[in-house]
């Protein structure tokens, strides 16, 4: 059983967990598919969402994934609360606390805030992403899309390429997918790669094609504007041609290669147009997995809670 | 007042020694001293060294007396050894003029622990535009002048400054760190800001402002000392510079000394200090620069602050370490038991080299001299507790470390000042 009050990384996340979460998000996925979308393990639960950066797919996804569950959902927009007044984080923690939430799921722009957060509420904390450090439920939902694909994640080999920098996806991707004894690859311009990452376990590349070669899962990252403006690389195209998958680049991976991307895609940057909506992309599919994923943590988070109570 | 049987620690030797203190002077060294009915301190099995000074502190004092003020801090300071403290600028108003020099002067007499020497700033309002008043604040009593905290941006003004405080025979300690080059980082870049996700400060941050005073010092021909060196370019860069015959002198901290950046990986903000907290390689080369005399001293950059300036996100958490009660621990914990450095020299880094660069009184036990003395227990041991810190900043990320070293008696001017 999953024993956590929280979950704020895959960093220190078993094996052992990692499979229990991603066979529990199969078996929510089976019944979401059969259209049962009433799964009330979380009834009488309070669930709020507490957004500090804009967002709609994840958003969105925490919120239906608790009302399927059955849960409360309450959201605030840290722009709208008072948050804007100058609230700290860890009295808004405890305001929430005092409210009698179950869980508090927090998207924060800064590194590390879920732990403080965690450290002051009673309630568990779900990570939705913290600025360069985590998004756990993205790299879960990852996970379950590749191993629905090839029924396992051991030994797949997954290229991750663009801004891995500034990309929580990558490095909770990184960390569960080595956990799971897949090989990660990782291709960016050389000002977007972070210190130290090969020493996490990835294997970086040099070029677009040692990166694909043989590669069975071709993940693209979303590059923001503003990294371009920031000196980073010199201009979009240059970007898209250098560090930009389409279908040249493709034949490079498996045949039986899926491509994936963490949304939203800038067309024609990450991911050419064609590769997007290619009977490869398993883009729609990860949206899907995410619902499945994001039930499946609160259902063993809260099933932990009541097992402690 | 005697101070009998102590291991008293000399420039070169340390020697079992009676001291005989009269009018706050050390008027005999000798193997037995007669009893003269004064009073008598028995230092058995302990070590005297010279009061430590340490001089860079910041004190916070006027405008932020929440996080500390005069008393806390000389409280806090003689607690740690130190018989003489240098505080920084960078109060509300900033210690740009006499009138807060003086301020700062007159309530740390009132308080009358230990000695304090304000350090004026090299700028007004350190914002790195006009000089501050230089030769007022050295007439008030500022030791030296600093825009801690900040670097001085413009090159054109710095050497200015420099030139312009060197004709009042005053030295700029230089903060250094590119500021354009930190952009919003608040660790050391490298695997721990990596695993952690927070923006990291790259080392050339600190080392092209070394280079740069280094530079414009020797173009000058003008002293200058390089605060909390950091980084084990910024050593090979003083190292060269010394070589060079540049009349630059530096100090680190036992932060940068004792650990490594792995300790932010837990998120704890009291890791966050600035410069960075480094990587292995770069407390062995402060450590190498620290034996070889590329680095003149050890500092401890106390920085005092309020809980709620640490209990927030790691980003909008406060720079800064609160070190001056755990200073001397850290010493002897992890250069002396280690066999880094001896007494003697541990005695040169806490007292008599920053003595020497700010030509202040004391820094050594010699007949005649200023009775400033430290009696520490060496094989004593304690458990670092930031909540009993006489200082009112807690903010310590070493609490649960054990240190050999306590601090038994603080003496100033011959009169004891702190017993434990």
């Amino acid at each position: 059983m999953l024993k956590r009050k929280d979950l704020i990384g895959l960093i220190d996340v078993n094996a052992e967990e990692l499979t229990e979460i991603l066979d529990t998000a199969a078996d929510m996925k089976r019944h979401l598919r059969d259209g049962d979308k009433q799964l009330p393990y979380l009834r009488g639960k309070t669930v709020t969402i507490l957004f500090y950066e804009n967002s709609t797919r994840t958003r969105t996804s925490f919120e239906l994934a608790s009302k399927y569950l059955g849960a409360t959902v309450i959201n605030i927009a840290a722009g709208s609360s008072s948050v804007a007044k100058g609230e700290t984080l860890v009295d808004t923690g405890k305001t929430l606390d005092a409210q009698l939430n179950d869980f508090l799921i927090m998207r924060h722009p800064m590194g590390g805030a879920p732990y403080l957060l965690a450290k002051v509420a009673k309630a568990g904390v779900l990570n939705a992403g913290d600025g360069m450090n985590e998004h756990p439920t993205q790299a879960l939902l990852d996970m379950l899309t590749m191993r629905e694909h090839f029924g396992r994640l051991e030994g797949l080999k997954v290229a991750i390429v663009g801004d891995i920098k500034h990309s929580r996806v990558a490095k909770s991707n990184l960390f569960g997918l080595t956990t799971m004894g897949a090989e990660v690859r990782m291709f960016a311009p050389e000002t977007l790669i972070p210190k130290g990452i090969d020493k996490l376990g990835a294997k970086l590349c040099s070029s677009k094609q040692e990166a694909l070669d043989g590669a069975d899962v071709v993940m693209g990252l979303r590059i923001q504007l503003e990294r371009q403006q920031a000196g980073n690389f010199p201009s979009l195209n240059e970007y898209a041609e250098f560090y930009g998958v389409d279908g040249k680049s493709l034949q490079y991976a498996n045949p039986n290669a899926i491509i994936m991307h963490p949304g939203p895609v800038n067309r024609g940057v990450e991911l050419t147009g064609k590769e997007i909506d290619h009977e490869k992309s398993r883009i729609e599919e990860q949206v899907f997995s995410g619902i499945a994923v994001r039930m499946a943590v609160l259902k063993l988070l809260n099933d932990y809670r009541n097992h402690q109570a | 007042m005697i101070i009998r049987n102590g291991n008293v620690v000399l420039e070169n030797e340390v020697v079992k020694k009676d001291i005989l203190v009269k009018d706050g002077k050390i008027v005999e060294i000798a193997d037995t001293i007669p009893a003269d009915g004064s009073q008598e301190i028995d230092a058995s099995g302990k070590h005297v060294f010279p009061g430590l000074i340490d001089m860079h502190v910041h004190l916070r004092d006027p405008g932020y007396e929440y996080k500390e003020d005069i008393e806390s801090g000389s409280k806090a300071a003689v607690k740690g050894g130190f018989t003489q403290i240098c505080c920084m600028p960078n109060t509300n108003p900033i210690m740009d003029n006499k009138v807060v020099v003086s301020y700062v002067k007159h309530k740390a007499q009132e308080v009358g622990l230990c000695k304090v020497h304000p350090i004026g700033a090299i700028t007004k309002g350190e914002k790195g535009e006009q000089l501050a008043q230089i030769g007022e604040m050295k007439k008030a009593g500022a030791v030296a002048i600093s825009d801690d905290g900040v670097s001085v941006s413009s090159s054109r003004l710095m050497r200015l400054a420099m030139e312009y405080a060197s004709g009042f025979g005053v030295k700029c300690l230089c903060h250094c760190e590119d500021k354009e080059l930190v952009d919003g980082g608040v660790v050391n870049e490298g695997l721990s800001s990596t695993i952690a996700g927070l923006k990291g400060i790259p080392r050339a941050a600190e080392d092209i402002m070394i280079a740069r005073d280094i530079a414009l010092a020797e173009s000058l021909d003008v002293p200058v000392h390089i605060c909390h060196v950091s980084t084990h370019s910024g050593v090979r860069l003083i190292r060269d510079a010394k070589k060079a015959g540049v009349k630059v002198t530096a100090e680190t901290c036992p932060h940068y000394y004792a650990v490594t950046d792995e300790v932010i990986t837990g998120f704890d903000t009291n890791t966050k200090v600035n410069p960075p907290i480094r990587e292995e390689v770069d407390k062995l080369a402060i450590l190498e620069g620290l034996k070889d005399g590329t680095l003149d001293c050890i500092v401890t950059d106390h920085a005092p602050h309020h809980i709620n300036d640490k209990n927030v996100e790691y980003n909008l958490a406060a720079f800064g370490i609160s070190g001056i009660e755990t200073s001397f621990g850290f010493a002897i914990t992890y250069l002396y038991k280690t066999g880094e450095l001896t007494l003697s020299q541990i005695a040169d880094k806490m007292s008599k080299a920053p003595a020497k660069i700010l030509g202040l009184d004391g820094g050594a036990i010699t007949v005649g001299g200023v009775a400033d003395l430290m009696i520490a227990d060496l094989d004593k041991t304690f458990v670092i507790d930031p909540q009993k810190f006489v200082s009112k900043g807690k903010n310590n990320p070493f609490g649960g470390y054990e240190l050999s070293g306590v601090v038994e008696y603080t003496i100033v001017d011959g009169e004891i000042k702190y017993q434990a």
